[in-house]
């Protein structure tokens, strides 16, 4: 790429002090990896792979919203998308779980490129309202197209499989280990993606696109490049998904999924390294508790964007960060 | 009787009014939040539940204190703008501010009023959030009124994602209240008397109702477009929307202008509801989806233009009825390929202004 000799401009942050922030990022990194280990054992591990699943998701849309600066409202799409074509391939393909997980991956990569290029055409607010629309085009899609996706019931009973045809994963805590590597998997390359040139050009544009363009990069293929990277990672939390729960809905693909991913990034920190981890196990925990209390949720769910937006912009991991003046 | 491509003429007529019906809705909307964006910055994502709760606000009316639709015309309007100026003053307008006293003020009074007056005293839904509001709406203002000479500092620019967000969590709340309380099945409301039955044109029979929807979101359109571009009071709003600052330094209380503006727009979208009551069961459901077909139409229209967002909505209404007679299947999503295909040839939406 004619862009790249500009990676190693003096702006990048001095030496010494990257290092420290690398270094505090390898131990909670560490530390969260050896959590993960023994979590199964105290918590109940379908509740901690529906987490890992949603903090994934989160990742990949904080990529797109925190570094890219691109607030997408439409990656249920990608999500529910890729859990149809997981679950599908899965039960009636009879493929093994980790080639349904991939083609759906691919699948919503495809779906974020086409959707990406046309939404990268406007910006701000416009961008939102057309992701929001897109994805609704994917939802009536999937309703109406009930012999794929089965309509209001989705797609049921899907088999978990033999993880590369040897390893049954019928057993949660094995299918939790293999969960726990693909989001391991998928949080280490955003976290690559972010420290990358690439990334720091991200933040630029983010920052001041403007000026980016003047300094001759071609900030409209860097913001496809996050935006399908970004749908992507989320197709591959909503193929996971879908083999975990032997599920792929409605729900998944619809619109309201899209403001809870939004809502988990913005309550866990925005443009924060772990705090859409934090934000997904704090939202789920929060809705597996106010499970019955139907509609509720809904309000819950409001009044937490109200005050989070007003109050609370940060979010939890920001704040944290703040106060020990290391980015988190 | 002829046919037009094999498909008869009552069929094709009839798609044709309920999509120009539809593309009232589409007209009117997506004109509110034109009009809201040009002068506030933001886009309201919670037109949709305004528009739901003009129509449920026209139901309370009529079932609860025995106003029938005359007056909900009015009514119903002037009620969920009047909420719209409350939500807008306590919560939108302190997005800018650094000081968050108002806001945590508002949010705090109005859960704990709330919850007092449902859970505990057992109100209904409606009443315990009127009150609520009411009360936190007071206790704001009237922190407002003493802290007059506190500065909180405005910061000048807002990420306006943050006011897609606030109005996004806002449209949850009152979403979840009224399906809570209402479930989603959806309540009666009857047309009125006076424009019960209907005319037999000849090619097609017009309930009265439908031509009545039409015309009146006609008139209230073109009247909106000759306030904001024909009046003194427009032409505030037009300086406002252009250049904020340099308005107010000629004495413009530009604050209340939002205010009113917002008020306004919503009350637009309340309007709409009212309408729709009769021809749609009242629902809380109804404006989740419309209000994301009205964003299309927004993004197909662009936000630059009144004249633009009013023959969009129509006109999208009408080709969204066509394709119900010539292709149902594609009914639900022509309006968002339409977009695509616009975002391609003319990025900048067909009456909107290059950025």
């Amino acid at each position: 790429m004619a862009d790249s000799a500009a990676i190693d401009s003096p702006l990048a942050p001095p030496v010494s002090e990257s290092r420290g922030v690398e270094a505090l990022h390898r131990a909670i990194f560490i530390g969260l990896a050896a959590l993960l280990v023994v979590a199964p054992f105290v918590v109940y591990p379908v509740f901690l792979m529906k987490v890992l699943c949603f903090a994934l998701f989160a990742c990949a849309f904080n990529l797109l919203l925190g570094y890219g600066g691109l607030l997408s409202f439409g990656h249920a799409a990608y999500f529910g998308m890729a859990s149809y074509v997981s679950a599908y391939t899965a039960k009636y393909w009879g493929l093994t779980p980790e080639l349904a997980i991939l083609l759906g991956t691919v699948v919503a990569g495809f779906l974020g490129l086409a959707f990406g290029a046309l939404a990268i055409r406007r910006q701000g607010i416009y961008f939102a309202m057309i992701t929001l629309a897109l994805a609704q085009m994917v939802f009536f899609f999937s309703l109406q197209t009930p012999r794929f996706t089965g309509g209001e019931d989705g797609i049921q009973a899907v088999p978990r499989g033999k993880l590369f045809g040897l390893l049954s994963l019928a057993d949660d805590r094995v299918l939790y280990y293999v969960v726990a590597a693909i989001f391991l998997a998928g949080f280490l390359l955003i976290y690559r993606v972010i420290h990358s040139p690439f990334g720091q050009v991200l933040k630029a544009i983010r920052d001041n696109e403007p000026r980016a363009v003047s300094l001759g990069y071609r900030t409209a293929q860097y913001k496809l490049a996050v935006f399908v990277l970004s749908a992507t990672l989320a197709g591959l939390a909503g193929a996971t998904k879908a083999i975990v729960f032997q599920l792929a809905s409605l729900t998944d693909v619809n619109w309201p999924m899209s403001g809870e991913v939004v809502l988990m990034t913005l309550v866990g920190g925005m443009g924060t390294v772990f705090g859409p981890i934090a934000g997904a196990a704090v939202i789920i925990a929060m809705e597996n508790y106010l499970a019955q209390l139907g509609s509720w949720v809904l309000v819950v769910q409001g009044v937490i964007f109200v005050a989070c937006v007003l109050l609370f912009r940060e979010g939890i991991v920001g704040v944290i960060g703040k106060r020990i003046k290391q980015p988190l | 009787m002829f046919e037009l491509l094999g498909i008869p003429p009552q069929a094709l007529f009839g798609q044709l009014l309920l999509g120009l019906i539809n593309g009232s809705f589409y007209a009117i909307l997506s004109l509110g939040l034109a009009v809201i964006f040009g002068l506030l910055n933001i886009i309201n994502f919670t037109h949709g539940a305004q528009y739901m709760m003009g129509a449920f606000v026209a139901w309370m009316l009529l079932n609860w204190l025995g106003l029938g639709y005359w007056s909900a015309f009015i009514l119903s309007p002037v009620i969920v703008g009047i909420v719209g100026v409350v939500l807008e003053r306590n919560l939108i307008a302190q997005l800018a501010s650094t000081d968050k006293v108002r806001s945590l003020l508002f949010l705090v009074a109005t859960l704990v009023v709330f919850i007092v007056s449902y859970a505990a005293i057992g109100w209904s839904m409606a009443l315990s959030l009127f009150l609520a509001l009411a009360i936190g709406g007071g206790l704001g203002a009237a922190w407002a009124h003493y802290a007059r000479d506190r500065i909180g500092v405005v910061e000048g620019h807002v990420d306006h994602l943050y006011g897609l967000l606030l109005t996004f969590g806002l449209a949850l709340i009152i979403q979840g209240l009224f399906r809570n309380e209402y479930g989603s099945s959806g309540l009666p409301y009857q047309i009125p008397a006076q424009l019960t039955g209907g005319q037999n044109l000849g090619f097609m029979f017009l309930p009265n109702y439908r031509g009545w929807v039409v015309v009146a979101s006609l008139v209230v359109c073109l009247a909106t477009w000759f306030t904001i571009e024909k009046t003194r009071l427009g032409a505030y709003l037009r300086a406002a929307t252009e250049n904020a600052t340099l308005t107010q330094a000629f004495g413009i209380n530009v604050p209340r202008l939002v205010t009113l503006t917002y008020g306004f727009g919503v009350g637009l979208a309340a309007f709409a509801g009212v309408l729709a009551a009769p021809i749609y069961s009242v629902n809380p459901t109804m404006g989740e989806n419309l209000i994301i077909v009205v964003f299309a139409v927004v993004v197909i229209g662009g936000m630059g233009s009144i004249l633009g967002a009013i023959v969009t909505g129509f006109g999208l209404g009408l080709i969204e009825g066509l394709t119900k007679v010539f292709y149902p299947e594609a009914s639900n999503t022509v309006i968002f390929i339409i977009m695509a295909i616009v975002l391609l040839i003319k990025p900048a939406g067909l009456f909107g202004r290059a950025a």
